[in-house]
């Protein structure tokens, strides 16, 4: 008690702690995240947004609890369950929208979706399709700092999925062969697609992976923000101490389906429910700054409509784009324009 | 200056790596080993352990490293110790590397080079015996190149190298011991830019790698045949420079195409159709293609020889499109 009376209103947490300003923060991005998506999924249900969305409702406190403990100038990658991670990035949420429908102004000019975000000024390296993929390439990005030695570390996400991959077993044996400064994070939503982790994994606690390679691993709770962020501090210093890489097991749920087509009929009403009621993340730092008297219900009700007006006024402005320029399809394929060879059109001349 | 084919690619790398410090060579036995052909031979003492890496036997981990690094602007050259090895790494090569510009709206460039050997060795059997460049060649937003001779190694490894997209660099592990000039000093040979190998009138023959040295030595057959043949060599399979193929058979009305690798949507087929689109009226007869036979590699010497092309195929296929067989 008296710590906090010293440091003005907040909350301790095993020795560290959350200021009023830093808590909001971190609510506030977690319910845009969510209203964020859910605003997304409406609109693909519009079929406004097309193709492939796989929403992340559910696992806010890990998008946001590992951004918010992670330096700017860090690396960051993850796989095609991305809007959350760029969103708590930073990126402007208008061009994240814009991307999912497909418009000029889209965050990379609408040619990746929703699986595709990248934000360079973020460092925000994907928004990666193939399950995996941004492991090895994450294992590049850690490489790099290696080889600069820029103190930057690299936070690579992939899902309980993804870590079934053999390539991910290859990045860990490099990482931690050369001590390259990595944050492995297994977002362990239990399913991957519709196979549960029990079905999947002979070894279902995902941070033991990494002991045949002596990587360390952490098991957070994914649904308490502040347990996660205060965890994952730990974990990026670790990595960025040049010990060496680091797992971390995030313990999340999402409480959509795989992406939208797929109705979750492999999971219970009872199973998602105890997560959604029991666990929700964001109901939970609500009532934890209840208690601690930061806010009052009445407060985060007025919140929730001013993010949900957010959110549609980001919808509104994305919606009212234009589609990319037709000359588009032929930019960013090459750096530099190729003489005589290409675009290769077979126009006869 | 005469060199082999390996020394000049090792020259290249050396050049670059002394001029642009983001440079760096990684893959199998590429430092303490001194490459696996030899390649890197001396480059680990010259450039020490942060620059010439050893890896473990992880082909698609590491190429997926060299992107990661790319991505920052680094620029890696990944070895392959053969080509064959890097069909682990296609996801790597094709998904991530080709696209990532282009999915990432322009933010994140690949500048990197993929290099190992590549077609037939001597007597490996079919799984390292093999041709991939019509893959590769498939995807747009890589390059592929892949020379026939020292110099050519040499100029279009270091322009591959100061590419700002990721590279394809076939190499061929029969031509590494091949002597030949290279200029000395700082030799670029742009990236797209095919070669005339010999000049002649009555037939073209495009040729690339190992097999433009095989239509070489059709052409002095044919020549005492009365055939003058033309020998292109496009040197960069993708960007294909058609320009100079066109010429050429606008000039001889007779083409062959030349390739160790199979003849299903092969590289001579690419030829042959931009050459039917483009040049039609300036063919006086079809386009013969000369490849590979559509079989997996045998270990037989015999089996082995008639699998690939032999320049009694070229001379004959010449013969033919010349209308003397």
């Amino acid at each position: 008690m008296s710590a906090q009376q010293n440091q003005g209103a907040g909350i301790m947490r095993e020795g560290v702690f959350y200021d009023e300003s830093t808590l909001h923060q971190l609510h506030d991005s977690m319910l845009y995240i969510r209203r964020f998506e859910e605003k997304a999924g409406q609109m693909y249900g519009l079929k406004k947004i097309g193709g492939f969305c796989h929403l992340c409702n559910g696992q806010e406190a890990v998008c946001v609890g590992l951004q918010h403990a992670a330096e700017a100038t860090d690396y960051m990658m993850t796989s095609y369950r991305d809007h959350g991670h760029i969103l708590a990035r930073g990126t402007d949420p208008t061009a994240v929208m814009a991307e999912l429908l497909g418009r000029a102004g889209g965050i990379v000019k609408g040619k990746g979706g929703s699986m595709h975000m990248f934000d360079i000024s973020k460092n925000f390296a994907g928004g990666n399709g193939i399950v995996g993929e941004q492991v090895p390439i994450g294992l590049g990005f850690g490489f790099s700092s290696w080889y600069r030695d820029d103190g930057r570390v690299t936070i690579c996400i992939m899902g309980d999925g993804g870590i079934n991959q053999g390539a991910v077993y290859e990045s860990f044996n490099m990482a931690a062969l050369w001590k390259l400064p990595i944050v492995f994070v297994v977002e362990n939503n239990q399913y991957a697609m519709g196979t549960s982790l029990e079905r999947a994994s002979a070894e279902t606690q995902l941070f033991k992976r990494g002991i045949s390679f002596k990587i360390p691993g952490m098991k957070i709770d994914g649904m308490d923000v502040l347990e996660f962020e205060k965890q994952m501090r730990e974990a990026i210093a670790h990595a960025r101490s040049g010990e060496g890489p680091i797992l971390v097991e995030a313990m999340t749920y999402r409480y959509r389906g795989h992406s939208m087509s797929d109705p979750a009929t492999y999971r219970t009403r009872a199973e998602v429910d105890e997560w959604r009621t029991g666990r929700d993340p964001i109901a939970r730092l609500q009532g934890q700054m209840v208690e601690a008297g930061l806010a009052t219900e009445d407060d985060f009700k007025q919140k929730d409509r001013d993010i949900k007006k957010a959110v549609v006024a980001v919808a509104k402005a994305a919606e009212a784009q234009p589609e990319p320029d037709a000359a588009e399809m032929w930019t960013d394929v090459y750096s530099d324009p190729i003489e005589g060879g290409y675009p290769y059109s077979g126009k006869v001349s | 200056m005469k060199i082999t084919y390996r020394e000049a690619l090792n020259q290249a790398m050396c050049e670059e790596m002394a001029r642009d410090d983001r440079v760096f060579l990684m893959g199998e036995e590429v430092a303490e080993y001194n490459g696996a052909y030899k390649v890197s031979q001396g480059m680990l003492e010259k450039f020490g352990s942060k620059r010439v890496i050893d890896t473990p036997i992880t082909e698609l981990g590491f190429a997926g490293l060299g992107v990661g690094a790319a991505m920052t602007g680094l620029r890696p050259i990944i070895e392959f110790m053969t080509w064959n090895f890097a069909i682990l790494a296609l996801d790597q090569i094709v998904n991530a590397a080709a696209k990532m510009q282009y999915m990432s709206g322009g933010q994140y460039k690949v500048p990197m080079v993929f290099r190992g050997a590549g077609g037939s060795a001597a007597r490996v059997g079919a799984q390292h015996s093999q041709s991939l460049e019509n893959w590769l060649a498939n995807v747009p937003g890589l390059k592929v190149v892949m020379p026939s001779c020292p110099a050519d190694a040499k100029g279009l490894l270091k322009a591959s190298i100061r590419d700002n997209d990721p590279v394809v660099f076939i190499e061929n592990e029969i031509n590494y011991g091949d002597v030949g000039t290279v200029p000395e000093g700082e030799y670029i040979i742009p990236l797209g830019k095919a070669d005339i190998k010999r000049a002649g009138k009555d037939v073209t023959i495009v040729a690339h790698s190992r097999m433009t040295g095989f239509a070489l030595a059709a052409a002095v057959e044919l020549a005492k045949q009365g055939i003058d043949a033309e020998i292109i060599d496009p040197r960069t399979i993708r960007p294909l420079d058609e320009t100079t193929i066109l010429r050429s058979v606008a000039k001889t009305n007779r083409v062959v195409t030349v390739e160790e690798g199979w003849r299903f949507a092969g590289i001579g087929a690419e030829i042959s159709a931009r050459i039917m689109e483009k040049g039609f009226d300036d063919l006086d007869g079809p386009v013969i293609r000369v490849t590979g036979k559509e079989v997996p590699m045998a270990y037989a010497a015999n089996l082995e020889a008639m699998t690939l092309p032999s320049v009694a195929d070229i001379v004959e296929a010449a013969r033919v499109a010349c209308g003397k067989a």
